[in-house]
This record gives C-alpha cells, structure tokens and sequence, in this order.
C-alpha cells in the first residue's frame, strides 16, 4: 500500500516539476507547481507528518502559488517565453552538465552515508498508531513552543519585516512626495 | 507472500528529494522569466523540506517535522518580498527578463 502511494506521489511530483522547468507559459507553470506541492504533501502524510501537510496544503498551494497567480495577472506578464532560442551561448549545455553532476553528487553523498546514519531522539507520535487523534500536533507543537519558542519568536519579527517591507516596495510614490 | 512486498525506504525517499532538487537547480539556470526561475526555487525547498521529513522519521525524532515548519514560514516571507521586488522592477520596466537587470555590470 505505502509503494502504491509512494509511486503516485512519486509520478505527481516529478510531472508537476518537469512542468514547472518546460512549460512556456507562466500560469501553466504555476498550475504544475500545484501538482507538486500536493504531491509532497501526500509523501508528508505518508511519512507520519499530518499537520505539516496540512500547513504544506494550506500555505503553498492556498497562499504562495494565489500570490504567483496575482502577481502574473498583475504585471501581464503571461505572454508566452520563446523557449527555442537560447539567449546565452552554450547555457542548456553548461546547465544539462551541472545538473548532472549535482544529481550524481547527492546520490553519492545518499548511497554512502545511508548506513550511518543511526536513530536517536525520542520517536514520533503518529495519529494513525497512537492512541490520541491528535498525537502528531501535540508532540510538534511541544517542541515548537518549548525547545524552539526563540526561533518562532524571531519568525514573528521576520513576518513583520517581511510585510512592511513589501508595503514599502510596491508603494506608488506620489508626486510632491520625495 | 510477505517477502515480495516491497515497502520504499529512506534512501527512495532521499533520491525523488536528490531528483526534485535537481530539476528546481536546472530551472533556476535554464529559465530567463523571472517569476518561472521563483517557482523553481520553491522546487528546491520543496525537496529540502520533504528530505528534513524524511530523516525525522528515519532518525525517530520531532525535529526534522519542527524545522520543516520554519522553513515553509520562511520560505512564505522570502516569496512575498521577492515578487514586492519584481513587481517594482516590472512596474518601470515591463516585459524584460532576467538578462536584461545588468546596472552593476562594470
């Protein structure tokens, strides 16, 4: 059952990213990132981690790929990019190249380090095998607000940064005003 | 019967991550629209985020899940500001691509 899901998880996600990589239109691309977001999301329930597909659902594919779809329609940028003609000399190659390598390079680092790598830590609750429905969020959410409250203290700063900064950026400057 | 039964492991897990960021990575290098070369960095973190779930439950432990919820807040505040960035650069310049934002050329 885990391999039926894992190869159709497996199948969303690589088209939805090939999509993104070779589709012309920008919408279409948008559209296929969606296909890979849901399909990371299956893969994160499939591993026992329910709540973060959840947030994986809600923030990507709900909030971030909306903002991309708000920002193509915005500007007008939907017109379709000539993927025939290579601007750079020589780049598809080049990039063929590293792309290659660097998948060569994380198998290597994948297959040799498989073997170290020992368990440790305290287990992880899941919602399927435990008792408690709510396992998953509780244990998350123990150790989000107990070892890790300073980073999610700072994430609210980041956030506040993030929104003003982006108010001033995509302000119109008025005339009269400096 | 129960032999043939082929459960995916760690490593299966890692390599999809090794292939998804790798197509994000050729993206980035290969597309010239700048909103197209975005997605394809939520690709690579995508990939890092789900190679974090994977070890957290190889490791048995809370934090790979912990961490993956700091990324996906970061990488929220990284995209919300990157397309502020573009739409100013686009608002004074339409239709131009990433070649063409060469000021700091010497």
């Amino acid at each position: 059952m885990e391999l039926f899901v894992f190869v159709c998880a497996t199948a969303m996600i690589i088209v939805g990213a090939l999509g993104v990589v070779l589709r012309k239109h920008p919408v279409h691309a948008a559209l296929s990132l969606v296909l890979t977001l849901f399909g990371i999301a299956v893969m994160f329930v499939a591993q026992h981690a329910e709540f973060l597909a959840a947030v994986q659902v809600i923030v990507y594919a709900g909030a971030i790929v909306v903002l991309f779809l708000f920002v193509i329609m915005l500007l007008g940028v939907d017109q379709v990019e000539n993927l025939k003609t290579e601007p750079l000399a020589g780049q598809r190659w080049i990039a063929g190249v590293v792309g290659a390598s660097l998948l060569g390079l994380l198998a290597a680092a994948i297959y040799t380090g498989a073997d170290s790598v020992v368990s440790r830590g305290d287990g992880i609750a899941s919602n399927v095998v435990g008792d408690n429905p709510d396992a998953n969020i509780q244990q998350l959410a123990s150790s989000i607000f107990s070892d890790y409250v300073m980073a999610f203290e700072v994430t609210s700063i980041l956030l506040v940064v993030a929104v003003v900064g982006t108010v001033l950026l995509s302000r119109r400057r008025t005339a009269g005003k400096s | 019967m129960n032999a043939l039964i082929v459960v995916p492991t760690t490593t299966w897990y890692l390599m999809l991550s090794a292939v998804l960021f790798t197509i994000g990575t050729v993206g980035v290098l290969v597309r010239r629209n700048p909103l197209v070369m975005f997605m394809c960095i939520e690709l690579m973190l995508n990939a890092v985020n789900l190679t974090f779930v994977t070890l957290g439950r190889r490791l048995n432990d809370i934090d790979g899940q912990a961490i993956v919820f700091f990324v996906l807040v970061v990488a929220a505040a990284e995209v919300v500001v990157g397309l502020g960035i573009i739409v100013a650069i686009m608002r004074r310049r339409s239709g131009i691509t990433v070649d063409d934002l060469a000021e700091l050329k010497g």
